[in-house]
């Protein structure tokens, strides 16, 4: 595995900034510049660069899709969110049209934000393509069908031009596919979720989303730790902070970056990356939290190497 | 854990001290219990003094919250108190100043819970 590409890192419901928002931005962009000049494009951009991340760019508001660039010619993909939409579109440019390819898609649960995507990834429609769809739900291929279905949605799943095939996959087992071991786990979650571990010859990653951690159960904190062990990078549902993931938000199935950054070091993790945002965050409080995940992880480190956090946005690439 | 209290000023102050992580959160839980049993209505508020609290962790926030939880539903006051600079830190970072009654000091807790 060489890079991890976030397509889609919303939680819940894809969202947009609001015009509030970019007005906010292009203020704040010219109070910094504060009546500079600048000769060309080139020292343009670099004032753009320096300023900060939520100034200067947004976390996006895809839901859940993320990609693992392997080293063979099959794609793997993480959930079918909002995100699946550009990825789908990225590939065709990529690789146009013929030039059958094989897409591997791992389903961590089958609530809508983690499927609505699959209507609007092209390369469904593309003869010749084959979309193999992973998952541990027995319902895996009826919820895709579903969505796609009058009367929710004008394309019926008959007009998919790509052959399209199922894997149930059976938890805490390893799956050889794609020149990868992955291993699903059960997570806690309405309706179930599961989350995934990909291990290459020389590197490891988890997709773990929609889970919640409930702190008075250590055992199934610990079968967390385990699973993570020695990851090179951990997506992480960082949804909640942690006084609403035990407070007004318990039993919604998601966790915090309290919770996060506790495992990961108990794991031995390499890096970690917050995901599936809460849609009402803006870019300043994603920000925020990130900064405060990351203080977090320096106070609590101890004599262990540091765990490099950092928060997954839309078009995020991440080398392994 | 020990956990020893005084009366002051009408409220029941507790010294917490050491870390209160997942080695040790459900200890804490047992040694906070008699004292949270007794926090009614009409009953000296409880104050937890933080001020020699090195660290808290996710396990611990709990404690507290359930605390906060129970107290409340038994109409009793709770509070707590003197965070260290790092402790407030974790308080901000997880909101649980948010839904847990924190006060700069112990003086200025019984001033409020005492009455």
């Amino acid at each position: 595995m060489k890079q991890i590409v976030f397509w889609g890192t919303r939680g819940s419901l894809p969202v947009a900034p609001t015009g509030r928002e970019i007005r906010d931005k292009i203020v704040a962009a010219l109070t910094a510049a504060n009546g500079r000049s600048f000769k060309n494009r080139a020292a343009l951009d670099a004032f753009v660069d320096q300023l900060p991340f939520a100034v200067n760019s947004t976390y996006g508001g895809n839901s859940s899709c993320v990609e693992i660039v392997g080293n063979g010619p099959e794609h793997l993909i993480c959930d079918m969110g909002s995100g699946a939409r550009p990825l789908g579109q990225a590939k065709i440019a990529r690789f146009g049209v013929p030039n059958p390819q094989t897409y591997h898609i791992f389903i961590s649960h089958l609530h809508w934000d983690h499927l609505m995507g699959f209507p609007f990834f092209a390369p469904m429609y593309i003869p010749g393509n084959r979309i193999i769809i992973h998952g541990c739900h027995a319902q895996l291929e009826e919820a895709i069908r579903l969505q796609m279905r009058a009367p929710c949605f004008p394309v019926d799943y008959s007009q998919a031009g790509a052959s399209i095939e199922f894997d149930q996959m059976t938890p805490d087992k390893p799956h050889f596919i794609a020149g990868v071991n992955v291993t699903p786990t059960l997570q806690l979650h309405a309706g179930d979720s599961y989350g995934y571990r990909f291990d290459s010859v020389d590197k490891s990653v988890i997709y773990s989303t929609d889970s919640e951690h409930k702190l008075d159960q250590p055992e199934e904190m610990q079968r967390t730790v385990r699973f993570f062990a020695k990851a090179d990078l951990v997506i992480f549902d960082a949804m909640y902070s942690l006084a609403e993931a035990v407070s007004v938000k318990a039993d919604w199935g998601h966790s915090s970056n309290m919770v996060a950054v506790e495992i990961c070091q108990a794991a031995g993790v390499k890096r970690l990356a917050l995901f599936h945002h809460e849609p009402i965050h803006d870019d300043k409080q994603l920000s925020r939290l990130l900064a405060e995940t990351r203080r977090l992880e320096e106070i609590t480190r101890g004599d262990q190497p540091a765990l490099d956090v950092l928060s997954a946005y839309d078009g995020l690439i991440v080398d392994l | 854990m020990k956990l020893p209290a005084q009366q002051r000023d009408g409220t029941i102050v507790v010294s917490v001290s050491g870390r209160i992580d997942h080695a040790t959160s459900e200890e804490f839980s047992t040694a906070l219990a008699p004292l949270l049993d007794a926090c009614q209505q009409g009953t000296p508020a409880l104050l937890l003094d933080f001020s020699c609290v090195e660290y808290i962790s996710s396990a611990g926030l709990r404690v507290l919250m359930m605390a906060s939880r129970q107290a409340k539903a038994q109409k009793g006051s709770f509070g707590i108190a003197s965070l260290t600079p790092l402790v407030q830190e974790v308080f901000a970072i997880s909101r649980f100043n948010l839904i847990v009654p924190c006060y700069a000091s112990v003086d200025a807790a019984c001033k409020v819970l005492g009455q």
